[in-house]
């Protein structure tokens, strides 16, 4: 069941033929970690090194299988055909309607697959250090199987509906892992919070879906022509109009984004994403940095011809217009925030929720590739932040407030270099970084936007942002003097080697995506790629470049100039506080959006709670309560007619019946007695009215 | 005539148990246990026995009273023999959570087996007086059981339930007496055929005047107080939470459900036209009992009271999709919506079934374990001391909160598939119950399982085996149904295109 793409001009399509060796067993990708989650949980003793085997052996194994894949597609790259592959099949009938599952193999599908499984297996390996004294091992690692297989599921779904539940299952296991340690009430109330708020998404995705499904009879994605993102569905979306000006492609597109807006802490759904740090480091380098966080950016970009379709003269549509402003204001809100954090993984938190917002943009602007790259590279450089970070806190002995931290490069040398190499990525230090080369195609796109020029400027703010918040953040952590109570030490070899080959990538990954040799672009776009070096002598790509530097530089150099080795003492008010302390206030209390929610949305919930409470006790029930004082006079009234006139053997029956019966006599009550006569009597009733109804 | 006898077989079969744990003493759990089992067997046996196109099968006819349009008429399809499936499970599970009664152990298991004898009854009858037997009979035991074994305010939960019912029985059966006066017939599949004829409608108004509205509203009001409709269920709360644990199981796992079953078999077959000219009321109503539901749970402060409200809301999705799809329409494509809508209302009933049973299971283990403690505010941090438990017990949770991967999922997702094109305000509105209900059971979880476990339940025993033993189908059925749902779909979906080919709104 293969696919014809018509929109990869410059490529064949992929002509229909036997489904390859990869598309066939890519469902093993998933199935393997879900499967080795399940022998982990059913292992009648907690075996460590058993359940640890399991899980990096079987993520290991859908290493390899994504690789297989990845190189099969990019096969097809290299002899001009633009693959995409899928199988797909009838899960339920309903009426003549079928509901469609399947996986899909494109150059998406296999960028995201070869991502997440290898960033996962280094996670994996770097826990079992970080998680080596802990009494719940193999349950951490059942839970991370179960992400991982949940999340490789999502990457390759090819049906709405299978990814919709991948998605949901990420959210579980999220929630399971945020509260991993739920003998602490943070722990258990910051995996509610996160659970709850990213399900406000996830219900308008559901209704996205439906409503796709509904419109267009099907929830495959690619099928030959009639999935929902290919041409003929998508004219139909077009042309129906959905009211307040959007076709329903448009309102679809939103309820869809919306999900992913809960999904990657997107404002104004981002307040679960830093309480999230609850959870244990691992899981945030992982699922809160890498990928799952991640997975609502994917979404859009798998559903980008639905977004684009029926675009304007200018290249956008309103849904678009929408997923660029919102992810240019979550980048600059995030990274406001993040200056006045203490805890160092909350730093990384809103950096990585302000990232979000950057590859939404870019999504928004620049289309697929442009967020997608930055994706990937982000992937690696922000999970090395949080192992770095985690690798701290494990030498700090848990200690997480950067403020008693200091000098730490001298203690951790291993943990500052790599640490250091994600930082300068993540504040694209130019050109030798690969964040660099991502986040610049972010802002070369904002830069040309037609529509207007308050995205570009709103993500060149951010920038200067990231590099203050992370050059004050290493200054505090790394620089000065140690200021903590014990002295710290270096991680185990198990921690430090996966940082080091993530630093490795931190670094080398922008060779694929810059101007020079566009190759990310064009295997996602599927059209080839040209080295061409003269790019670098273009004056636009100087003026780019010329920018960046200020910023970045502007960033870095306001932040040390303030923290730099300055190593203040713990209870020391912050160099910004001191200079503008409302300001710092605000910031520091994560500009109250929380407590907006305080007081509108959770006071509106239990407002309603003891409203449909009061309604129940006192209305409903006052209403039942009234007729059933109405009945009881009747009853009454009943009696004395029953007593004074019909006094007859029916009642002498009854009681005989309730003497007699033991059961009945042990009731004492009197008025269930009346129930059953009353009972009786309807039945007497109803075979009079019949008997006299049915004579001739 | 009618070949092997199976449903009324099936139907003797608990009486006959009943009579025997009556009888057995101190042995009448065994019986019990024995004759659901084989129950269990036997609905299972019908169940593989259905006729392929979705029609009816499995008739048994005899003349009863003709004169009176009263005959002996039983057959099941899909949707009634899934009803018996689920209410033989429920008896299972209810007979085994009841070990700890010790007071008049035969009369306790005599009447659960009565009460599924009414349940096989009512989901097997074919003909309006035959079904309205099995109806009443199904009250009595449930009232006695309730009055009998039921908590300290047993006396007045009780009651209210038995007259709430009555009344509503009696509102149903009015509006067929009349049914009958007018066509001399009470046999469904007769008055079904005459009501999208049209000929019903001309008959009555001939006879009555302009009553089939009236007759409507009569009907419904039987099966709002059952199922419940909000504002007809201040029964519920009350019932659910003094009754003991293993009758609450069989109330909302199997009783609620023969309300739905009604609107099914009876309201939308017979009033199909009433029921769509009184659609946006009634859908308002559903979308009050969906909300609400939710809401009023989020209120509640003790666990029985929590997952009744909870099963308020739960079976309002059934109610959104039943009066969404009340709704004239021509083309593939809408008849696919009500399709899927329809699907959706008959698996989660069974879904619904299973997982809230499960569910008051595992409170009556909590209650077994503290001392008949309840109360959300009660716990805390018992997952440290009871890991299985705690993890079976979410499981089931996050089933009832509509997980992918869980039963739950794939029926309230048919739900919303096909009641959002046929009514997108009801449906946009109703999502709003996905989230409280998510609030709620997460709060649940939140209170009694997280935080730190306090000294005096460090003791709290985990599942033992045979709880664990017990408790394993249960929740493999839980996922087995999440992942492959054409188990079920499969046989349901042919009897939905066959009900929806006869039914005219």
């Amino acid at each position: 069941m293969l696919i014809q793409e018509g929109a990869a001009a410059a490529f064949h399509p992929q002509i229909a033929g036997p489904a390859s060796f990869a598309v066939r067993n890519l469902w093993l990708v998933p199935a393997v970690p879900i499967v080795a989650a399940g022998v982990i949980a059913l292992l009648k003793q907690p075996r460590r090194k058993l359940s640890a085997g399991l899980a990096i052996g079987s993520l290991g194994f859908s290493m390899l299988l994504a690789f297989v894949a990845f190189a099969h597609v990019a096969a097809g790259w290299a002899s001009g055909v633009a693959v995409r592959e899928t199988v797909n099949f009838t899960w339920i009938q309903a009426g003549t309607a079928s509901v469609a599952l399947g996986w899909v193999l494109d150059p998406l599908s296999a960028v995201m697959l070869v991502m997440v499984t290898f960033v996962g297996l280094l996670i994996f390996i770097y826990s079992t250090g970080y998680m080596a004294h802990d009494e719940n091992f193999t349950r951490f690692f059942c839970f991370l199987s179960l992400f991982a297989g949940a999340m490789l599921g999502l990457v390759i779904s090819n049906s709405i509906l299978l990814l919709f539940m991948c998605w949901e299952l990420v959210g579980l296991t999220s929630y399971l892992l945020i509260g991993f340690w739920y003998h602490k009430p943070s722990a258990a109330a910051a995996a509610k919070k996160a659970f709850m708020t990213t399900r406000v998404g996830d219900v308008l995705f559901l209704l996205g879906m439906v409503w796709l499904f509904a419109q267009t009879g099907t929830l495959l994605f690619y099928n030959n022509g009639a999935g929902s993102m290919e041409g003929w569905a998508l004219g139909g979306l077009i042309s129906a109009h959905a009211g307040l000006g959007l076709t329903a492609a448009g309102a679809i597109g939103l309820l869809i984004f919306a999900g992913a807006v809960g999904k990657s802490g997107q404002f104004p759904l981002h307040v679960w994403l830093p309480d999230a740090m609850e959870g244990p480091t691992p899981v945030s380098a992982l699922i809160h940095a890498a990928t799952m966080v991640a997975a609502g950016v994917y979404l859009v970009a798998r559903v980008y011809p639905l977004m684009q379709a029926g675009a304007a003269a200018n290249g956008t549509t309103t849904a678009l217009i929408v997923i660029t402003w919102i992810g240019s204001i979550t980048a600059v809100f995030a990274a406001l925030i993040a200056i006045a954090q203490n805890d160092i993984k909350r730093i990384l938190a809103y950096s990585t929720v302000s990232q979000l917002g950057y590859m939404m943009a870019g999504l928004g602007i620049g289309g697929v590739a442009v967020g997608m790259f930055h994706l990937i590279t982000h992937a690696f450089f922000k999970s090395l932040l949080f192992l770095g970070a985690g690798s701290v806190i494990h030498g700090c002995h848990e200690e997480q407030d950067v403020r008693h931290m200091g000098g730490l490069k001298a203690y951790m040398p291993w943990t500052f270099a790599t640490y250091a190499i994600a930082m300068l990525a993540l504040c694209g230090f130019p050109l030798l970084f690969s964040g660099f080369w991502s986040k610049d195609a972010i802002l070369e796109s904002a830069k040309g936007w037609e529509i207007s020029k308050g995205p570009y400027y709103l993500l060149v703010f951010g920038a200067v942002l990231t590099a203050f918040y992370m050059t004050r953040q290493v200054s505090y952590v790394f620089f000065g003097k140690w200021r903590g109570h014990h002295p710290a030490h270096e991680s185990p070899r198990v921690m430090v080697l996966p940082m080091a080959i993530l630093a490795l990538f931190a670094v080398l990954l922008g060779l694929i995506g810059t101007p020079a040799w566009p190759w990310f672009r064009s295997f996602l776009e599927g059209h080839g790629a040209e080295a061409n070096l003269s790019v670098f002598g273009e004056p636009a790509f100087l003026m780019l470049l010329g920018t960046s530097c200020i910023v970045v530089f502007l960033g870095i150099g306001i932040a040390w100039w303030l923290y730099g080795n300055r190593s203040p003492a713990a209870e020391e008010p912050d160099a910004l506080e001191k200079a503008v302390p409302l300001v710092w206030a605000g910031l520091r209390d994560r500009l109250y959006v929380d407590e907006f929610y305080d007081v509108t949305v959770i006071a509106f919930y239990r407002a309603w709670a003891r409203v449909a409470n009061w309604l129940d006790r006192r209305v409903w029930g006052g209403i039942v309560a009234g007729v059933a004082l109405a009945f009881r006079g009747l009853a009454h009234l009943d009696r004395l007619i029953d007593e004074s006139w019909v006094n007859g053997g029916f009642d002498k029956g009854c009681e005989e019946l309730s003497t007699g019966g033991g059961l009945l006599a042990r009731m004492q009550t009197g008025r269930v007695q009346t129930y059953l006569r009353l009972l009786a009597l309807a039945f007497v009733v109803l075979a009079a009215i019949l008997i006299w109804s049915s004579r001739p | 005539m009618n070949g092997f006898p199976i449903l009324t077989l099936l139907t003797v079969l608990p009486l006959v148990g009943a009579a025997i744990a009556l009888l057995s003493g101190k042995h009448a759990r065994g019986v019990a246990l024995i004759t659901a089992l084989i129950a269990l067997a036997g609905s299972l046996l019908v169940w593989t026995k259905l006729p392929a196109d979705g029609s009816i099968g499995l008739v048994e006819r005899a003349a009863w009273a003709p004169s009176l349009g009263i005959e002996y008429h039983l057959g099941v399809d899909a949707l009634g023999a899934l009803m018996l499936v689920l209410s033989a499970i429920v008896t299972l599970m209810a007979v085994d959570a009841s070990h700890r009664v010790h007071h008049q152990p035969g009369l306790f298991y005599g009447l659960i087996l009565v009460l599924e004898a009414g349940l096989f009854g009512s989901f097997t009858a074919l003909n309006f007086f035959h079904w309205f037997l099995f109806w009443e009979l199904s009250l009595i035991p449930a009232f006695f059981l309730i009055k009998l074994w039921g908590g300290p305010r047993r006396g007045p939960a009780a009651t209210q339930f038995f007259i709430y019912t009555m009344a509503g029985s009696v509102a149903l059966l009015i509006s067929f007496l009349a049914i009958f006066l007018s066509t001399g017939s009470m046999d469904f599949g007769t008055l079904t055929a005459m009501a999208s004829s049209g000929a019903l409608g001309q008959m009555v108004t001939a006879h009555l005047g302009n009553v089939m509205p009236w007759l409507a509203i009569g009907v419904l009001a039987g099966f709002a107080v059952k199922v419940p409709m909000i504002p007809f269920h201040t029964w519920l709360p009350a019932a659910y939470s003094e009754a003991p644990s293993p009758v609450t199981m069989l109330l909302a796992g199997a009783m609620s459900k023969m309300g739905v079953y009604g609107l099914l078999r009876i309201a939308l077959p017979i009033f199909g036209v009433q029921i769509a000219a009184m659609r946006t009321p009634l859908l308002v109503l559903a979308v009050i009992t969906v909300v609400m539901g939710a809401w009023a749970a989020a209120a509640q402060k003790d666990l029985k009271r929590i997952f009744a409200y909870s099963s308020v809301n739960h079976l309002g999705y059934c109610l959104l999709a039943i009066f969404a799809l009340a709704i004239p329409v021509a083309g593939t494509a809408a008849q696919n919506n009500q399709a899927a809508a329809l699907n959706g209302v008959i698996l989660q009933m069974f879904n619904h079934g299973l997982t809230a049973a499960a569910l008051f299971w595992f409170v009556a283990m909590i209650q077994l374990r503290s001392g008949g403690l309840r109360g959300l505010e009660d716990f805390g941090g018992l997952r440290k001391a009871a890991p299985v438990f705690a993890g079976l017990m979410g499981i089931a949770m996050f089933s009832s909160l509509g997980l992918p991967g869980l039963n739950s999922f794939v029926s309230e997702f048919l739900i919303f598939r096909g009641v959002f094109p046929l009514s997108w305000v009801a449906a946009s509105v109703s999502v709003l119950g996905l989230l409280i209900t998510a609030a709620v059971l997460l709060t649940v979880i939140q209170k009694v399982f997280s935080g730190p476990l306090p000294e005096h339940w460090a003791k709290f025993p985990d599942l033992h085996h045979s709880e664990r033993l017990a408790l394993a189908p249960v929740i493999g059925l839980m996922i087995l149904l999440g992942l492959v749902p054409q188990l079920i779909l499969n046989s349901v979906n042919p009897t939905v295109v066959n009900l929806l080919a006869h039914w005219r709104f």
